[in-house]
């Protein structure tokens, strides 16, 4: 193993380095807000836009990242919608994670018991008070380590973003494997690398699901 | 105690084609405390739950006050802010502390003063010997502290009227007794209660009127409860209370 060769790439890696976590952490923000929105939607059951949604969650769901990314990098400049390949790795990664959170936070409004829509209720709570106050914020502790196995999944699948030439981790290992050959080096570096990124997300996961066990013991 | 607080005339709720409770007639004067016995499936915890109209109706109408309850009518959530409930599974929300559960309502529901509330709050957490719990979560109390977190949940909103679900149903022998003493002491203190329970010493001990229900109808009424748990009027009421013998 060439240590010399491993040192100077490393400045390469780190900046690869931020901009995968850029990108993945915009990325998930975003499939966070569209998941909460759209499970909301299809929670309270609002028409049309309900069927909308689970049209969007099918689509996304049983497709690869790398076809919609395609379509967004490659398909819609032919029709006069000309993204940056950052925006589109946002993008991409959002809209796919959006449809698996929905389905996370779905899972996770279905297991809050009904009677307790009924002891908000009947402390004269309404509808809005009762989804907020009472039902959300249990929902989402019992969807954290759901939630938590959806962010790194995204996470892994910006590998993909280096065929729309985003200069992520996978990108400059492909690059310096072809320019210099050190594969070994260079593969090693990607692994490590992966795991500087992913590491702290899965000890972050066990940390809010211990701070949220409440959810678990029901009353 | 002359004054008419809640009025059910005619009271009529079906699950599909079941009939629950058929043609039901019943007027609660302020400050009463009615227990509804009865077999299992008789309609008393549907009757408690129209009352708070976690129940839709199919005839008939409910008066509280001379204003209707009625499930999907605007004003329900107002409605119910009068109408205290107590579960039997206590439903306490696990995601608050126990002082955030009492407090929720009145502070987003009636929008009251948090000082005043908190102040309330914790002088009836004392009065159920729970005060110093009030930072705990649910999960870390017994079944019989939950229930008295639950009524004082209850109590906090200032109901006209306390509907008491079956509220030992789910406890210890031990932990029924610590329950039933706050409930006795609301009752000491006037609260009028419509209260369901299989507990017939503490029926007996609390009630004003009994009501003794089976197939949605009231088989028999008495406002003696001493003398109708000795020797009820009924064949069928003897023969229920003669169930709860060893």
């Amino acid at each position: 193993m060439d240590i010399d060769a491993i040192i100077s790439y490393l400045p390469l890696y780190k900046d690869a380095l931020i901009l995968t976590v850029k990108i993945g952490i915009q990325g998930v923000i975003l499939a966070f807000l569209l998941g909460l929105i759209c499970a909301v939607i299809m929670h309270l059951r609002i028409p049309a836009l309900r069927q909308l949604i689970a049209f969007y969650i099918e689509l996304f769901r049983n497709t690869p990242l790398l076809v919609q990314l395609f379509f967004l990098y490659f398909a819609l400049p032919k029709v006069g919608l000309q993204i940056s390949p950052q925006i589109c790795g946002t993008l991409g990664l959002g809209l796919l994670g959006g449809a698996y959170m929905a389905e996370t936070f779905r899972s996770g409004l279905t297991s809050v018991a009904p009677i307790q829509y009924e002891s908000a209720q009947s402390l004269g709570m309404n509808r809005i008070q009762t989804f907020r106050y009472v039902i959300l914020p249990q929902a989402i502790s019992s969807s954290v380590p759901g939630i938590m196995a959806n962010v790194i999944f995204l996470l892994k699948e910006t590998s993909v973003f280096s065929t729309i030439s985003l200069m992520d981790l996978m990108f400059t290992a492909k690059d310096l494997i072809g320019m210099y050959a050190k594969t070994i080096e260079c593969l090693t570096l990607l692994v490590v690398f992966y795991l500087i990124m992913l590491l702290p997300v899965s000890v972050l996961g066990s940390l809010i699901e211990r701070r949220l066990r409440y959810a678990e013991f029901g009353n | 105690m002359e004054q008419t607080l809640l009025k059910i005339n005619h009271l009529h709720k079906k699950f599909g084609e079941q009939v629950i409770l058929d043609d039901f007639n019943l007027e609660v004067k302020k400050g009463e405390v009615i227990v509804i016995i009865g077999p299992s499936g008789c309609g008393k915890s549907t009757l408690l739950r129209c009352l708070n109209a976690l129940e839709d109706i199919q005839g008939g109408e409910i008066l509280l006050d001379g204003l209707p309850i009625r499930k999907n009518a605007k004003d329900i959530s107002s409605m119910r802010q009068k109408i205290g409930m107590v579960f039997q599974s206590y439903d306490l929300f696990p995601h608050k502390t126990i002082l955030e559960n009492i407090l929720l309502a009145p502070l987003k529901v009636q929008k009251k003063n948090r000082s005043e509330v908190e102040k309330e709050a914790m002088e009836l957490l004392a009065r159920v010997g729970l005060a110093d719990r009030c930072n705990d979560y649910p999960r870390q109390l017994s079944g019989g502290q939950k229930q008295r977190i639950a009524i004082v949940r209850a109590l906090i909103m200032h109901p006209e009227i306390l509907l008491l679900d079956e509220i030992t149903a789910a406890l210890d022998p031990e932990m029924v007794h610590e329950v039933l003493e706050v409930v006795l002491a609301l009752a000491r203190n006037q609260s009028t209660m419509l209260i369901v329970t299989h507990e017939m010493a503490f029926a007996k001990a609390i009630a004003d009127r009994v009501l003794f229900l089976e197939h949605g109808k009231i088989v028999e009424e008495s406002r003696e409860p001493k003398s109708f748990f000795t020797k009820p009027q009924t064949e069928r009421a003897q023969q229920f209370l003669h169930s709860f013998e060893y």
